[in-house]
C-alpha cells in the first residue's frame, strides 16, 4: 500500500537560510502523525511543503503515491500550473495556527465557500454538508456567526470543519492550539480526537504532549532542520534516546 | 444575610443596602477662554454676514433660478459624467492594481507607466488633449469602424476618457492598498482550499479589501462631483457651464456661482451620507456590532430619554 505521505531528501532553504535538510518519512494511510520540535526547527515549513505552500528545493515529496507540484517525465521534472497544483490541494485539508477563517463569511459561508466555488456544488447540498459538520464540531448554533463573534476555540473548530467540507483524504494541523487560550485547548483537542478516530489520516504539529501520546500513532521529534528521533509516541516522549529529545521534553513536560 | 451584616463592626462603614452611594456635587471648572473664543467666532461671523449683506448681490435671483431648467440639465449632466467618470476610474482601477501586482513584469511595468503618466500631469491638461486629438489624428479609424476625428470625440467621450482615465490611475494605487492590507493568511487558507489564483482574488481577498477602498474611494468620487466642473473645457453643458449660460445673458454673474455652488453642496452632502451606508456594509464581519445608523440613533435616544423619564417618575 502507497503511504499516503513520503518524503525523501526534502530541503528547503529561503536564500541563506537552509530550514530543512534532508527530511525522510512516511506517514500511513489512517495514521495520526504528530510533528514536535522547538520553534525553528523546520516543523510548520515542512508541513507547509505537503500542500506546496511552500516550493521544496530538492528532494522528493509524494502524497498518495502523487508527486507534489512537479511532474516526473523521464528525469526531468516539470512544475505543475497553478490549475494542477490548486486541483492536488483539494484532497489536502489545511487547519492554520491563525485559523484564518474569511472574516467577511459566516461560519456557514466559511465552510461552503470551498465545496461551490472548487467543486461547483449547489448550494443546497453544501449547505447541508456544511450544517452537518458545524453540528460535528459542536457549532450548530453558531452558524450564522461572523468569525470576530466567536471564540478562538470556536473560530478554530469552524476552521477544521471548513477543512473537512471539502471531503479531503489528508488533513494538515499548523500548530492548532498555540493561538487559543488554555481553557479552549480542550474542545479543538476533543474534535481532532475525534477525527482521528473517524480513521482521517493526519499529520498534525503541536506542543501538545498529551494529544501526542494519546491519539498519535508515529511521532516524530525534530530540531535544526532534520529528523532527530522517531516511532511510537509512547516510545519516544517515554523513553527518548537521543539528548536532545531528552533536553527538549524536559522543558515542554 | 441580615445577621451578617449586623455584625460589620461599626468602624468598617458599610455601604446600607437599597441606598445608592452620595453623588459628587461640585462646581465645575470655568473656561472663559471658551468664552472669549466663542464671541470672537460670532463676531467674525456677523462682519463676514454684513460685508455679503452690504455687496451688490440680488439674491432673490438665487432662489428663483435654481430650479432654472438650464440649471437643472446641467445638474443632470454633471451627475451623469461624474457617475460613468468613476466607473470607468473603478474599472480601470482594480484593472491596473491587479497588473500592477501581477508577477508579469511587462504588465507591472505598463501598470506603473499608466499611474505616473496620468497621476502626473493634471486633469485641465489631459482633458484638453482628448478634446484636440483630433489635430494628431484627423480621422478615427479601427477597421470596421471609421470617422472623422471631431465626430467621435463628442464632448462627452472627451470628459469622459479624461476624468475616467485620470481617476483611474489615483484608483489604482487606492485598490493596491486595499489588496495589500488583506492578510497573507487569507490567501493561503484559499489556496489550502484548493481555489484558483482569480476565485481567491474575487471571493476572498477583493470583499475584505473593500474595507480600506471605500473610505478613499467615497471621497474621490466627492472630490470627482467638483473636478468634473473642470469639462467646461471641453465644452461639456454641466452645472458651472449652465450657470455660466445663464450669466452672460442675465448678467446675474456671482449668484449664478451661488446656484451652483449650493446644487454642489447638496450632491456632495446626498454622497456623503451614501458613503456612511455603503462603509457600514462592508464593515460586517470586521466589528462585533455595526455602528448605528443615524436614524437608529435618534431612535435609541428617544428610547434613553423615555425611560429617563419614567426613572424619574418613579
Amino acid at each position: 500500500m502507497t503511504p499516503m505521505v513520503k518524503a525523501e531528501g526534502v530541503h528547503k532553504s529561503y536564500g541563506a537560510a537552509h530550514i530543512l535538510k534532508g527530511i525522510d518519512l512516511e506517514v500511513n494511510n489512517g495514521e495520526v502523525f504528530c510533528l514536535i520540535g522547538p520553534s525553528g526547527s523546520g516543523k510548520s515549513t515542512f508541513l507547509r511543503c505537503i500542500n506546496h505552500l511552500e516550493k521544496i528545493n530538492s528532494g522528493r515529496l509524494y502524497v498518495d503515491g502523487q508527486l507534489v507540484g512537479y511532474r516526473q517525465k523521464g528525469d526531468k521534472l516539470y512544475e505543475l500550473k497553478d490549475s494542477e497544483v490548486a486541483a492536488q490541494r483539494r484532497d489536502i485539508g489545511m487547519v492554520f495556527q491563525r485559523f484564518n477563517l474569511f472574516p467577511h463569511m459566516t461560519a456557514l459561508g466559511n465552510v461552503m465557500e470551498a465545496p461551490i466555488q472548487v467543486k461547483g456544488e449547489s448550494r443546497a447540498v453544501a449547505r447541508e454538508r456544511a450544517e452537518r459538520l458545524l453540528d460535528r464540531v459542536g457549532l450548530a448554533d453558531k452558524a450564522g456567526n461572523y468569525p470576530s463573534q466567536l471564540s478562538g476555540g470556536q473560530q478554530q473548530r469552524v476552521a477544521i470543519a471548513r477543512a473537512l467540507a471539502m471531503e479531503p483524504k489528508l488533513m494538515l494541523f499548523d500548530e492548532p492550539t498555540s493561538a487559543l487560550d488554555p481553557e479552549l485547548v480542550g474542545d479543538v483537542l476533543d474534535v481532532m480526537r475525534d477525527l482521528a478516530e473517524s480513521g482521517m489520516t493526519m499529520v498534525v504539529v503541536t506542543h501538545e504532549m498529551g494529544f501526542a501520546r494519546e491519539v498519535g500513532d508515529s511521532l516524530v521529534f525534530m530540531d535544526g532542520g532534520v529528523v532527530v528521533e522517531s516511532g511510537h509516541p509512547r516510545d519516544v516522549l517515554g523513553n527518548p534516546q537521543h539528548d536532545r529529545t531528552k533536553a527538549f521534553l524536559s522543558k515542554v513536560l | 444575610m441580615t445577621d451578617k451584616l449586623d455584625k460589620v463592626p461599626a468602624g468598617a462603614s458599610p455601604a446600607p443596602a437599597g441606598v445608592p452611594p452620595e453623588a459628587i456635587k461640585a462646581i465645575p471648572v470655568r473656561h472663559y477662554g471658551r468664552w472669549v473664543a466663542g464671541v470672537v467666532v460670532v463676531a467674525l461671523l456677523a462682519l463676514l454676514g454684513y460685508a455679503f449683506s452690504q455687496g451688490n448681490v440680488r439674491w432673490a435671483t438665487v432662489p428663483e433660478k435654481l430650479f432654472d431648467s438650464t440649471i437643472l440639465s446641467g445638474l443632470w449632466h454633471t451627475i451623469l459624467i461624474s457617475v460613468a467618470s468613476m466607473a470607468l476610474g473603478l474599472v480601470l482601477g482594480v484593472l491596473f492594481a491587479v497588473m500592477r501586482l501581477s508577477k508579469n513584469p511587462v504588465t507591472s511595468s505598463v501598470a506603473w507607466l499608466y499611474i505616473w503618466v496620468f497621476r502626473g500631469t493634471p486633469v485641465y491638461v489631459q482633458l484638453l488633449i482628448w478634446f484636440s486629438l483630433a489635430l494628431i489624428f484627423p480621422v478615427f479609424n479601427i477597421g470596421f469602424y471609421k470617422d472623422e476625428m471631431t465626430d467621435v470625440m463628442t464632448p462627452f467621450l472627451a470628459a469622459l476618457l479624461g476624468l475616467g482615465l485620470n481617476e483611474g490611475a489615483y484608483m489604482a494605487e487606492i485598490v493596491r492598498a486595499g489588496i495589500q492590507s488583506v492578510d497573507e493568511g487569507q490567501t493561503e487558507a484559499s489556496h489550502a482550499l484548493g481555489m484558483s489564483q482569480a476565485k481567491t482574488m474575487r471571493r476572498v481577498v477583493l470583499p475584505q479589501s473593500m474595507r480600506v477602498i471605500i473610505p478613499p474611494t467615497g471621497n474621490e468620487f466627492i472630490n470627482m462631483l467638483k473636478t468634473s466642473s473642470l469639462v467646461v473645457a471641453v465644452q461639456y453643458p454641466d452645472l458651472l457651464r449652465a450657470a455660466q449660460d445663464i450669466a452672460s445673458t442675465s448678467f446675474a454673474v456671482m449668484e449664478m456661482f451661488f446656484v451652483a455652488s449650493i446644487w454642489y453642496l447638496i450632491l456632495t452632502s446626498v454622497f456623503s451620507v451614501g458613503q456612511f451606508y455603503l462603509e457600514r456594509h462592508y464593515a460586517r464581519g470586521s466589528l462585533r456590532s455595526l455602528p448605528p445608523t443615524p436614524w437608529q440613533k435618534i431612535k435609541s435616544n428617544l428610547l434613553s430619554l423615555r425611560s429617563d423619564q419614567s426613572g424619574g417618575a418613579a
